[in-house]
């Protein structure tokens, strides 16, 4: 019943604990962009909106850096998941 | 096949206005009232944003309505966006989800099966916020919300979301919709604060009190309690660096609500590559802007909570300044009506921001304005 902290799930779309980021982070992956290229944080259905500022804290907690200074990521579109079939069909006709 | 400006299909509009909240709406009344041809698309499937969820009297000054519940201020939007019609095209349940810098093309989906790409002149991105979460044991069990969910189960959709919450944060949003869940007939348990202080206004936070709810000060929720589903919480003191200092108290529980801040929705921002610049008071990543509310990519433009977090009377007015904005960059009216239009929301926005709270968002607005660009 009771949880511990390492298992709190942080990047609720892919399923990535806290435990796996500061695993991640101690071995010197300390931007979002190397965490989400290892991990595939911030690439589920949210893009990161509900996980990416408690990363960056992570993140600043290790590396002492405010998290003012540390850059958020790349944002790439589509924003939101987006069917490959209404893609391939190329929109309006 | 990339044919810039002749792709196949491509849409056209003046303006696009990306959300249908506060800002906007007004964004999109303001520039159709001065002659622009609007395109408005909200990923919701009604307009109004978060207003039409909030029962309660709004506060701010008389311009922007004090007085009146918001839902009821989004339905007297929505009647001035009646008389436009004809300039203001609206698509609901639709998302703008992508800016291409190399054309300037806006990708949209509605729903998830209809797909098309929009080339405006302008765009005002007024996109809101999002609620910020806390990591703690057992934040994913079925029975923790955010207030924002809450609400719209609540206010929109008549749905009790439980019968006993711990509302985490004692601000504005945990307060009034503690009240409001009591008034549905749910019991408060408590409303937890990580300050040492309440952070909302005092007659929300009395409204609570006088109902006999506890506020417990330098406290946070350490974990959620439950197998399958919330079956409560517990919460514990903190000291100044919010290090847990105190003995864990267990609170029985269903719901476990988190109201602990929005912070600004800016993806298609950076995706323009605006100048971005964290601060702090407006409560994360923001665009700079100069006084019309033009970000640093010159067809774009920002408003409301997407410009930090404040309230919905602020973002009114900025949608407004943001409406005569781009208005004036398309040359549409006489530049005599824009600017005494522009003097009029100048002057409503600092009485907004002329209290104690105002003072807090004047520092970080400071860190984001500049005078004009250099264009």
């Amino acid at each position: 019943m009771a949880g511990k902290n390492e298992d709190i799930i942080i990047c609720r779309c892919e399923e990535v604990t806290l435990g796996e980021i500061r695993e991640w982070i101690e071995k010197g992956y300390e931007t979002f962009d190397e965490l989400k290229r290892v991990l595939r944080v911030g690439m589920g259905p949210c893009q990161g909106r509900g996980c990416r500022e408690m990363i960056l804290r992570e993140i600043s907690a290790k590396t002492k850096v405010p998290v003012a200074d540390i850059h958020p990521g790349t944002f790439r579109p589509p924003a939101k998941p987006v069917k490959l079939a209404v893609l391939a069909e190329g929109g309006d006709k | 096949m990339r044919t810039r400006g002749k792709v196949k299909g491509l849409r056209q509009t003046e303006v696009l206005v990306i959300g249908g909240g506060p800002a906007g709406l007004s964004a999109s009344l303001e520039a159709a009232s001065l002659g622009c041809q609007v395109t408005l698309v909200d990923s919701d499937l009604a307009l109004g944003g978060q207003l039409i969820k909030q029962t309660h009297k709004f506060f701010g000054s008389k311009d922007e309505r004090a007085g009146t519940r918001g839902f009821k201020i989004s339905e007297i939007l929505l009647e001035e966006l009646e008389r436009y019609k004809d300039r203001v095209k609206v698509h609901m349940n639709c998302t703008a989800t992508g800016f291409y810098r190399e054309d300037g093309v806006v990708s949209c989906v509605i729903g998830e099966d209809e797909y098309f790409r929009i080339k405006p002149g302008k765009i005002v991105m007024a996109t809101g916020a999002q609620e910020r979460l806390l990591p703690f044991p057992n934040n994913h069990l079925p029975g923790v919300y955010g207030a924002g969910a809450v609400q719209t189960l609540m206010n929109v959709y008549g749905v009790a979301p439980g019968k006993r919450v711990l509302m985490v944060g004692a601000g504005n949003i945990g307060l009034i919709v503690s009240y409001q869940l009591m008034q549905a007939g749910v019991e408060i348990a408590g409303i937890v604060e990580a300050m040492d202080r309440v952070g909302g206004y005092w007659v929300h936070a009395a409204k609570v009190r006088r109902m006999g709810v506890p506020i417990y000060l330098r406290h946070t929720i350490k974990e959620a309690l439950g197998d399958r589903v919330v079956a409560g919480a517990v919460i514990q003191e903190i000291d100044d660096r919010f290090q847990p200092v105190g003995k864990e108290i267990q609170i029985d529980v269903d719901i476990i609500c988190m109201a602990v801040g929005l912070t600004p929705t800016c993806e298609l921002l950076w995706q323009a590559g605006c100048e971005m610049v964290f601060v702090p008071q407006l409560c994360g990543h923001v665009a700079q802007r100069d006084l019309f509310m033009r970000t640093s990519h010159p067809d774009i433009w920002v408003a409301g909570d997407a410009a930090g977090i404040e309230e919905a009377s602020a973002a009114m007015v900025e949608g407004r300044i943001a409406g005569v904005g781009v208005a004036r960059s398309l040359g549409k009216d006489d530049s005599s009506e824009h600017s005494k239009r522009l003097e009029e929301y100048r002057r409503r926005l600092a009485d907004l921001r002329g209290g104690e709270v105002g003072q807090k968002i004047c520092q970080g607005l400071e860190c984001c304005t500049v005078n004009e660009w250099g264009v």
